[in-house]
């Protein structure tokens, strides 16, 4: 596929590299020349030197042919112009990374009317990853597709857990609380179960459902272990406010700390239920006033990463609790893990994952009806992305009235962005797009998960 | 101070009146009372001179700042008054000029604290005014003015500002003139629909235009001296609907209107506000429900009272004088609470007291947290500093208006019980209070300096302290140098 990145900062420059290797057609346009000189020799791809959202240049890097055009410079009006404009001049699909939380807010709008196939926000999927870790600590793994809007949560059910022993199809009503389990691993099997399987201790399940639900399957079945009730987030950037604003609608009580007066001011309006203090974190009495001690988790994400470190290292000293640290910086991952102060997150690695995930998952469905194509469970199991353009058997029945062949799933049904789980009762309409779980290869149409 | 500004617009005010005035002259002239004459004069008058002021006292500069904002809003109100108070006095119907400006003052002020121990003697017109100057007070003159008129947007400001209540004034459109209308619109449909629904409930037209705009002005003046006891329960439950739904902020009525429910019923102001009154209702419910057959008509008298109490109208389905001690409690509570902002009620304001026991809560927490910073926030927006400063400083200024009243007051030796919510009732725009002012009794065995400390407390508490006081401030008057 012949790809085009504009803005060669950490994030272009990895998904160059990753790309490339993977046997993409890549040009890579910046502004600055000695960076495309530096990149084009480094990695097997084209540079063009100029202003990505101009015309020219676009039409220079090739943009009338181009598959993908990914949009990730410093600015989010610049990506979107850029994307506006490929869109226009002949490019496929567009990908923008747009960091602003006000954008964000209309990002459903942006998309559908800018025709972006996707908008990727490095701040929100950084908290949404650092979310993950403290949502569901009792998980093995924790993985999302379909454009981050379903989460799969990967458990292995422990001995002597309520699971062992139960019959999918009773598990709603003996748990009162509904979640799929659309893969099930038992040894050497991956199984895509129905109502009547029955789960057994050692099992690894993937649960999908909304947080609020999958974590009150947590609850139920006695695993929600650990559970995080008191958390410090040390700096007021973006991250931090997503990654309130997500843990404060599941209960928990959250405070910011931040160096800045007006930043403080700025977090308490967008954050009425958050404590925000105004002070100095690397003032060690402050931390400690605040409860370092008895807090369940600490967060470092201001924007400076010697300061992130230097602080989980301090509080690795003294506290117990769960540590999280943002790092801005890729080159000395490999140092700073061997630190061993908790999970750290790369809000760089993550932008340049999801976007190769998105583009490996186009390149699979291409040739067929698939949007996207995510592989799972070591590739032993797809989930397929269908968008219903029109009327077909697929619609208009409830899902339990359904005839599809064995090991197949419906995982999710998305309605105008509005992501549903389906149960027996629920209905594909046209203009949903619908995922498909399934352990056979090969499916080019939702109609071939029909049984004939 | 721009004076002649502030004569024209009180021109204006008093032009108005005099229209407003030739209404009673109508119903005087359906009935055939000779009281008539009274207000056909004093209507005549007050036009003549008004459109005399208009003409001859053309403003020479249209300077109009806040200042002369408030002193325009707080002149116009005691002209209004005591124009208002001429017909009372020389139909001879109230003994004194003073007991007729009480009675006016009440009226405007949608207090309807009464000197009358009889109101079923008065003339038809009479009772008529009276009801009707609950009418006019209720929106606001000034409002009404700003609606009819075309003066420029920047004075249109400062006398909403003023003549308003609430804590913050909110615009629905650009152009102030249109907000204006809007609002006498909607205040307008309310009274005609609850016209319509009294007369259905079986009533006269008279009553139920009187009733109407003693209600929807949440005043309180009645036309029997059970106040509403004597109805039937269709009424009385008709009332208790509209007392309720006319001590919530018009803008809520408003986003209905532009079909933005969504945005009406998440106002948080109008969640508390219901909360507290069935709260209350069921508490009085059932502390009271002994001295009733069932429980459904405790619970009625119980909301009826609370609906009453609250949005500040002060009209009696029961003596709650006698009632136990804790629901007057309540009762007395609920006088200081008063009604939502941007409504026709008066009291403090629920929003008010939001922002007050937030700005608690976050005092709290920065003992804990010292260098914790926080907002207080309403309707999912940051509350400035600025407001709630200023409601900070409302309610040391309301707790100082009032306890110097009640010290004034208490020099005609009455009971501690009489003094103090004679004082509430006047002050939050109420009307009966309890003991020697409770639903049965009225305010006429007060002397004259003391009727003229709770005139002033009347109309202090309807143009919400501010407005009033500014008046007493020296530098206002000072003239400044002539252009």
């Amino acid at each position: 596929m012949k790809i085009i990145i504009a803005g060669c900062g950490n994030v272009g420059m990895t998904l160059a590299e990753q790309l490339s290797k993977e046997g993409h057609d890549i040009t890579v346009i910046d502004i600055r020349e000695q960076v495309v000189g530096n990149i084009s020799n480094t990695f097997d791809v084209l540079g063009v030197v100029g202003n990505g959202a101009s015309f020219n240049v676009q039409m220079e890097a090739g943009v009338d042919e181009a598959y993908l055009m990914i949009a990730v410079t410093s600015s989010d009006e610049l990506n979107l112009l850029c994307c506006l404009i490929a869109k226009k001049a002949g490019a496929r699909h567009t990908i923008a990374r747009v960091s602003n939380p006000i954008y964000n807010m209309e990002v459903e709008f942006v998309k559908k009317e800018l025709g972006l196939s996707l908008i990727i926000n490095p701040q929100l999927a950084a908290a949404r990853e650092m979310a993950r870790i403290l949502k569901f600590p009792s998980a093995l793994k924790v993985d999302s597709f379909a454009k981050s809007r379903v989460e799969l949560v990967i458990y292995k059910i422990e001995e002597g857990s309520p699971l062992c022993d139960m019959q999918l199809k009773d598990m709603s009503s003996r748990l009162k609380c509904e979640v799929l389990i659309s893969v099930v691993e038992r040894g050497e099997d991956v199984i895509i179960p129905d109502g009547q399987f029955r789960l057994n201790a050692g099992d690894e399940i993937s649960i999908v459902g909304t947080t609020a639900k999958t974590m009150q399957f947590f609850k139920r079945i006695g695993a929600a272990k650990a559970a995080v009730r008191d958390v410090i987030i040390v700096g007021g950037s973006n991250t931090s406010i997503y990654l309130a604003k997500q843990l404060i609608e599941i209960g928990v009580r959250v405070k910011v700390i931040d160096r800045d007066m007006k930043r403080c001011e700025e977090l308490t309006e967008m954050l009425p239920k958050a404590l925000v203090i105004c002070g100095d974190a690397t003032d060690k009495d402050l931390l400690l006033e605040e409860g370092l001690i008895e807090t369940d988790a600490f967060i470092l994400s201001t924007d400076f990463d010697e300061e992130n470190i230097m602080l989980a290292l301090y509080a690795k000293s003294v506290c117990n609790a769960k540590l999280i640290t943002k790092v801005h910086r890729v080159s000395y991952d490999d140092i700073i893990s061997s630190l061993n102060v908790g999970s750290m997150i790369y809000p760089k690695n993550i932008t340049a994952e999801h976007i190769i995930k998105y583009v490996r998952a186009k390149k699979n469905s291409l040739g067929s009806n698939i949007e996207t194509l995510y592989r799972l469970n070591d590739n032993r199991v797809e989930a397929l992305e269908f968008f219903i353009k029109e009327k077909s058997p697929v619609v208009g029945i409830p899902l339990q009235q359904m005839k599809l062949k064995p090991n197949m799933l419906i995982g999710c049904i998305s309605h105008r962005g509005h992501v549903e789980i389906p149960n027996g009762q629920s209905v594909i309409r046209v203009g949903d797009t619908v995922i498909l779980i399934t352990t056979e290869a090969g499916l080019h149409d939702i109609r071939d998960a029909l049984k004939i | 101070m721009n004076y002649s500004m502030i004569i024209y617009l009180l021109s204006n005010v008093l032009g108005f009146e005099g229209f407003f005035l030739l209404l009673p002259s109508v119903v005087s002239f359906i009935y055939s009372e000779k009281e008539g004459f009274a207000y056909i004069i004093t209507a005549i008058t007050s036009i003549v001179i008004g459109c005399f002021g208009r003409i001859v006292m053309k403003p020479k500069s249209k300077t109009f700042y806040s200042k002369e904002g408030f002193v325009a809003v707080s002149l116009s109100w005691i002209l209004l008054s005591l124009v208002g108070a001429v017909p009372f006095y020389v139909t001879g119907e109230f003994p004194t000029y003073t007991d007729a400006l009480f009675e006016t003052i009440s009226g405007f002020t949608t207090t309807g604290a009464s000197v009358l121990s009889s109101v079923e003697e008065l003339s038809k017109c009479s009772a008529f005014w009276r009801c009707f100057t609950h009418w006019v007070g209720g929106m606001g003159i000034l409002v009404f003015i700003m609606a009819v008129l075309p003066l420029s947007g920047s004075s249109n400001m400062h006398l909403m500002r003023a003549e308003s209540p609430g804590p913050s004034v909110g615009k629905f459109v650009p152009k102030i003139k249109s907000t204006a209308m809007i609002l006498y619109g909607i205040y307008i449909v309310i009274t005609f629909i609850e016209i319509i629904a009294l007369l259905l409930a079986g009533m006269s037209l008279f009553d139920a235009m009187s009733l109407s705009f003693a209600t929807v002005g949440t005043g309180g003046f009645g036309l029997l001296n059970t106040s509403i006891a004597s109805y039937n329960i269709a009424v009385r439950i008709i009332i208790t609907v509209f007392m309720l739904l006319c001590s919530i902020n018009f803008n809520v009525y408003y986003l209905f209107l532009i079909k933005k429910a969504k945005e009406a019923i998440s106002f948080e102001e109008l969640r508390y506000f219901l909360i507290i009154v069935f709260a209350s209702a069921i508490l009085i419910t059932i502390n009271i429900r002994n001295s009733f057959e069932n429980i459904f008509l405790a619970f009625e008298s119980a909301i009826f009272q609370v609906a009453s109490v609250i949005s500040t109208t002060g009209f009696a389905t029961q003596d709650f004088n006698l009632w136990p001690e804790f629901s007057k409690t309540i009762l007395v509570c609920l006088m200081f609470i008063g009604a939502c902002a941007g409504s026709t009620g008066g009291g403090f304001k629920v929003s008010r007291l939001m922002i007050l026991f937030r700005a608690v809560k976050n005092e709290i927490t920065s003992i804990t947290h010292p260098r914790c910073v926080s907002k207080v926030h309403m309707n999912g927006r940051v509350v400035s500093d600025t407001v709630v400063r200023a409601v900070l400083c409302y309610l040391a200024t309301y707790v100082i208006v009032l306890f110097v009243s009640f010290l004034l007051v208490s020099i005609d030796n009455y009971d501690t019980t009489t003094n103090f919510t004679a004082i509430m009732a006047t002050l939050n725009n109420i009307g009966p209070g309890l003991n020697e002012v409770g639903p049965s009794g009225n305010f006429g065995g007060f002397g004259i300096f003391s009727k003229f400390v709770l005139m002033l407390d009347m109309l202090i508490g309807r143009l919400e302290l501010f407005p009033m006081l500014v008046m007493f401030s020296a530098d206002i008057w000072k003239r400044g140098s002539k252009r």
